[in-house]
C-alpha cells in the first residue's frame, strides 16, 4: 500500500514538473512552427519571467497578482523585441546561423542578469499561499495544485486560441506556407511577432511557478528547464502544440520516476537517452510529422 | 609557376610556425610573461585543437553539434586513466594514454554516428547536447572516474614547461585537418555539407563520410582531452558541459566556419581574452554574446553583400 | 539494343497514383524525351530511376542489370547520372570540385594517403585536375575552374551540372528540364552541347523538358506522360502530331 501511494505521489510530482515542461516547450514548438527556428534563448525568458516577479513583488513591493501580470508582459515584450532585434533580419539566412545567434541571445540575458543580480543565489519566498491536501493518504502540496491548476488552464486558452480565433487561423495558416499566408493578406511579421509573446508569456509563467516550487534565484536558472523543455518539445514532435504537451508530461513523469526509484545522478542522462531512442525509433518525435525534401 | 606558388605557401606556413614555437619558448625560457599568461599556453593549444577538430563537423560536414566537449571529456578520462595505472615509464604511458584517449572518443563519434545518419540539423543538434549531457552524468556516477569530486593525481606531463610535446600534438591536429579537407575524402565531406542530394546522386557515400568526419573530430577531440587532463592533474564532470561545447563552437564561426586558420586565431584570442582583460573579466561572456550575434547579423547583412560586391568589382577592374 | 529497360513502373504516395504502370525503352546511343503538363509525374520518374523512391511495382533494368532496391550510390556506380530541375551545384566549391566530385569513384586513394600527402596523393589528384579540365573544356568553362560555383552565371551553372553528372561516367544521362530559364539563344547553344555530348562520349540521354521546339529539334523519340500514365509514345514527330497531346497540353 505505501508503495502504491509513493508510486502515486511520484506520478503526481512528475506531473507537475511535467506541466512547467510543457508549457515551456509550447513556446519552442509554437516558435519553430511558424519561423522555423529553435529560439534557445526561450529557456532564458524563464529567468527573466523569475528575476521580474522578484524585483516587482521582492523588491518594489507591488501586489502578487499585480506583479505577476507585470512579470508576464516584461517576458512578452522582451520575446518580440527579441525576435525584431537579432531574428527577423536572418530570416532567409541558414539554419545554423539562426540557432547561433540564439545562443548568443541566450548567453546575452544569462550575463545580463549574473552582472545586474550577481551570481549568488537569491533567496525567494513563495508568493502561492494555497494549503496542502490528504486525498486516500496521498500528499498533494498547494503548489502542486496551483501549478496543475494553471497550467491545464493555460493550455486549454492556448489550444481555443489557436483553433478558435482569427490570429490563431493565421497563425496556423503561417505554419503552413508563409507566402501563401501573405497573399491571403495575413500580416506575416505580425503574426511571428505574437507568435513570441504569447510562447514568452507562457515561459514567463512557467518561470513564476518554477521559483515558487525553488525558491532560489540564480542567472542560470532557465537553462536545464530550458533544455529539458526543448527536449521535451523535439519529443512530441517539434512544430506540433498536443506534442509539446504530451512531451512535457512524459518527460517530468520519467525524470520524476527515475530519480525516486534508479538515481538522481542519472536521472539527466535516463531523460536524454529517452530522447535518443525516441529519435532514432522515430526521427520526427512521437506526434510530429515528417517532412520530406522535394527532389 | 602555380607549384612554385604551392610551395612558397607551405614554406609560410612553416615559417609560422617555427616563430611561434621560437617566441613561446623563449618567453618559457627567459620569464618574459607572467604566470598568469604561462599558465594559459596549454589551455590556448587544447582550445585550437578542439576548435579545429570541430571546425571539421561544423565548417565542412556542415553539421551542427553541441557536444564537441563531451568526446572531450571521454578522452581525458579514458587517457589519464591509462596513464595513471599502466606500469610503464612515464612518457611511454603517457604516449599510450594519448592514442587510448583519442581511440576511445572515436568510439564514441562511432556509436553518435548512428543518429548523425538518422537525423539532420536542429535534431541532430538537441541529440549532440544530450549526448553530452548523458556522457557527463555517467561521469558524475562511475566509481572509477572519482564521480562529481572528480579525478585527482593525474600526472602533471603536459603543462608548459613541455610545450614542445604540446606544440608538435596541435600541429599534428592541425595538419591532420587541413591534408584532410584538401584530399578527396575532404572533398566528399564538403560536397555532402553543400547539397548532400547531389553528393548521393554523384555517386558520394554520404553515411560513410559523415561517420568518417565525425570519428576524425572525436579522435581529435580525444587527444585534446588527454592533453588537457596531463596539464590541470583533476578532472571534474562539471569541466566539459555544455558551455564548454558553445565556447568551442563560438570560435569555431567566429573563425568564419569552415576557416581552420580563423578558428585557430578564434581559439588562441578567445582563450587569451578573458586573462588580457583581467579588470573587465565581469563582462567577458556579456561582449562574446554580443560580439556573436553582432557577427551572425552582418554576415548575412545587405551591407555586408555591398561589400562583398565592391570588393569583387575591385578585384575585377584591377585585372583588367 | 535496349540499354534501359522499364515495365510496369508505379507508385503511390498515400492514395496519389504518382506513375502508373509506364513502359519505356531506351536504346543505346539514343536521345530520348520525356515530356507531359505540370504534375504529371516526368521527376517522379527520374526519382525512381535514381533510387529516390523505391516504386511500388515495376521493373527496371539498365544493361540487363535490375536496379529497383538499389540506392543512389550504387544506381550512381552502375551508371544512371543526372541533373536536378533546381539546379543542385556545391555552391561553396570550386567549378573544378564540383567536377572533382564527379570523379570521386573513379580515381581514388585512401584516408592516410591523403592525411599523409604520401606520393600517391600528387599523382592521383594530378590526373584529377587533368580530367577535370578536360571536361571543363568541353562545356567552356575551363577558365572559371577557379571560382566558386555559386558565382557563375545560370546558364553555365546548368552545363556544370551537365559535366559533374559526365563525370561519374555514365552509361546514361539523366537531364532534368536543362533549358528552363534560358533565353532562346541559350537554349539554342543547349542543344549544340547535348548533341556535342552524346556523339563524344557516345552517351544515351533521357531528358525532361518543356521547350518543344528542343524536344523536336533533338529528340528521336519521346514519352508523354499526363497524370501519372503514357499518354503516348513513339517518334517525336508522329507525337508531337498526336491529336491527344495537343489536347493535353492546350487543352480543348
Amino acid at each position: 500500500m505505501d508503495l502504491v501511494i509513493n508510486i502515486v505521489e511520484q506520478l503526481i510530482n512528475g506531473l507537475r514538473t511535467g506541466s512547467i515542461y510543457a508549457l515551456i516547450a509550447l513556446g519552442y514548438t509554437m516558435v519553430y512552427g511558424i519561423a522555423k527556428m529553435i529560439n534557445f534563448a526561450h529557456g532564458d525568458i524563464i529567468m527573466v519571467g523569475a528575476y521580474s516577479l522578484y524585483v516587482f513583488y521582492g523588491i518594489l513591493g507591488l501586489p502578487a497578482a499585480v506583479a505577476v501580470i507585470l512579470s508576464i508582459i516584461v517576458c512578452a515584450v522582451l520575446g518580440v523585441v527579441i525576435e525584431k532585434v537579432a531574428y527577423k533580419p536572418l530570416r532567409n539566412a541558414q539554419p545554423l546561423a539562426v540557432l547561433i545567434t540564439a545562443i548568443g541571445v541566450s548567453f546575452l540575458l544569462q550575463n545580463l542578469a549574473l552582472l545586474i543580480f550577481k551570481a549568488t543565489p537569491i533567496p525567494f519566498g513563495s508568493i502561492i499561499r494555497v494549503p496542502s491536501v490528504q486525498i486516500a493518504g496521498i500528499h498533494i502540496s498547494g503548489i502542486t495544485i496551483v501549478t496543475l491548476v494553471v497550467t491545464t488552464i493555460s493550455m486549454i486558452l492556448l489550444t481555443l486560441f489557436i483553433n478558435k480565433t482569427k490570429a490563431g487561423r493565421a497563425m496556423r495558416a503561417v505554419s503552413e506556407d508563409k507566402g501563401a499566408a501573405e497573399l491571403m493578406g495575413i500580416s506575416v511579421n505580425g503574426t511571428i511577432s505574437l507568435t513570441f509573446a504569447i510562447g514568452s508569456a507562457l515561459a514567463a509563467v512557467a518561470g513564476l511557478l518554477f521559483i515558487c516550487q525553488y525558491e532560489s534565484l540564480q542567472p542560470t536558472l532557465g537553462a536545464l528547464p530550458g533544455i529539458k523543455a526543448f527536449v521535451a518539445a523535439v519529443l512530441g514532435g517539434i512544430g506540433s502544440v498536443p506534442g509539446a504537451m504530451l512531451g512535457g508530461i512524459v518527460l517530468g513523469i520519467i525524470e520524476s520516476l527515475s530519480k525516486a526509484y534508479i538515481s538522481t545522478q542519472l536521472s539527466d542522462a535516463i531523460v536524454f537517452g529517452v530522447l535518443v531512442v525516441v529519435l532514432l525509433v522515430k526521427p520526427s518525435g512521437l506526434l510530429g510529422k515528417i517532412r520530406i525534401e522535394k527532389v | 609557376m602555380i607549384a612554385v606558388k604551392k610551395y612558397q605557401k607551405l614554406l609560410i606556413n612553416i615559417g609560422i610556425a617555427v616563430v611561434i614555437y621560437v617566441l613561446v619558448m623563449l618567453a618559457i625560457q627567459f620569464g618574459w610573461v607572467g604566470r598568469q599568461l604561462l599558465s594559459m599556453i596549454v589551455p590556448v593549444c587544447t582550445n585550437v585543437m578542439m576548435a579545429v577538430s570541430l571546425c571539421l563537423i561544423v565548417g565542412f560536414l556542415g553539421e551542427l553539434t553541441l557536444g564537441h566537449a563531451a568526446f572531450m571529456s571521454v578522452g581525458a578520462y579514458s587517457g589519464a586513466l591509462v596513464s595513471m595505472n599502466l606500469p610503464l615509464p612515464g612518457w611511454l604511458s603517457l604516449a599510450v594514454g594519448l592514442v587510448v584517449g583519442g581511440v576511445v572518443a572515436a568510439l564514441a563519434g562511432v556509436i553518435i554516428g548512428v543518429p548523425v545518419l538518422r537525423l539532420r540539423g536542429d535534431y541532430l543538434a538537441i541529440v549532440t547536447l544530450g549526448f553530452g549531457e548523458i556522457i557527463k552524468s555517467v561521469f558524475n556516477t562511475l566509481g572509477i572516474t572519482g564521480g562529481a569530486s572528480g579525478l585527482s593525481g593525474i600526472p602533471l606531463m603536459t603543462s608548459y614547461r613541455n610545450f614542445t610535446l604540446v606544440f608538435i600534438l596541435t600541429l599534428i591536429v592541425v595538419v591532420v585537418v587541413s591534408n584532410l579537407v584538401k584530399s578527396r575524402q575532404g572533398r566528399a565531406i564538403c560536397a555532402i555539407r553543400d547539397n548532400y542530394i547531389a553528393a548521393e546522386a554523384a555517386g558520394i557515400k554520404v553515411s560513410k563520410y559523415k561517420v568518417m568526419a565525425f570519428v576524425i573530430s572525436a579522435f581529435f577531440a580525444g587527444v585534446a582531452g588527454v592533453v588537457y587532463a596531463h596539464n590541470i592533474s583533476i578532472l571534474k564532470p562539471g569541466n566539459f558541459d555544455y558551455n564548454t561545447s558553445i565556447e568551442i563552437l563560438v570560435m569555431v564561426v567566429l573563425g568564419g566556419m569552415g576557416s581552420i586558420r580563423g578558428s585557430i586565431i578564434a581559439a588562441v584570442i578567445l582563450t587569451l581574452l578573458p586573462e588580457l582583460l583581467r579588470g573587465v573579466a565581469d563582462y567577458r561572456m556579456l561582449v562574446y554574446s554580443i560580439v556573436l550575434i553582432v557577427m551572425m547579423l552582418f554576415n548575412n547583412s545587405k551591407f555586408k553583400e555591398k561589400l562583398m560586391a565592391r570588393r569583387q568589382a575591385a578585384k575585377v577592374s584591377k585585372e583588367a | 539494343m535496349a540499354l534501359l529497360e522499364v515495365r510496369n513502373l508505379g507508385i503511390s504516395f498515400g492514395g496519389l497514383r504518382a506513375v502508373d504502370s509506364l513502359d519505356m525503352t531506351i536504346d543505346q546511343g539514343q536521345l530520348y524525351g520525356l515530356i507531359g503538363p505540370n504534375g504529371a509525374g516526368k521527376t517522379t520518374v527520374f526519382n525512381l530511376l535514381t533510387g529516390v523512391y523505391r516504386p511500388t511495382e515495376g521493373i527496371i533494368t539498365l544493361d540487363g542489370q535490375n536496379l529497383v532496391g538499389k540506392k543512389t550510390v550504387e544506381i550512381n556506380k552502375a551508371g544512371i547520372a543526372r541533373t536536378f530541375q533546381n539546379i543542385r551545384l556545391f555552391k561553396n566549391m570550386s567549378v573544378m570540385d564540383n567536377v572533382k566530385i564527379g570523379l570521386h569513384n573513379h580515381f581514388k586513394y585512401n584516408l592516410f594517403t591523403g592525411i599523409l600527402r604520401l606520393p600517391g596523393y600528387r599523382k592521383v589528384e594530378k590526373s584529377m585536375d587533368e580530367r577535370a579540365m578536360e571536361l571543363l573544356k568541353v562545356f567552356d568553362l575551363d577558365k572559371e575552374a577557379g571560382n566558386m560555383a555559386a558565382n557563375l552565371p545560370y546558364g553555365k551553372q546548368r552545363k556544370l551540372e551537365i559535366a559533374r553528372a559526365l563525370a561519374t561516367e555514365p552509361k546514361l544521362l539523366l537531364l532534368d528540364e536543362p533549358a528552363a530559364g534560358m533565353n532562346p539563344n541559350e537554349t539554342e547553344e543547349l542543344m549544340k552541347t547535348i548533341q556535342f555530348v552524346r556523339e563524344k562520349f557516345k552517351m544515351t540521354i533521357l531528358l525532361i523538358e518543356h521547350d518543344m521546339k528542343l524536344v523536336s529539334g533533338i529528340c528521336e523519340e519521346v514519352t508523354v506522360l499526363n497524370f501519372g500514365t503514357v499518354l503516348a509514345q513513339g517518334k517525336t514527330g508522329d507525337v508531337l502530331n498526336d491529336p491527344r497531346v495537343v489536347k493535353a497540353y492546350l487543352g480543348e
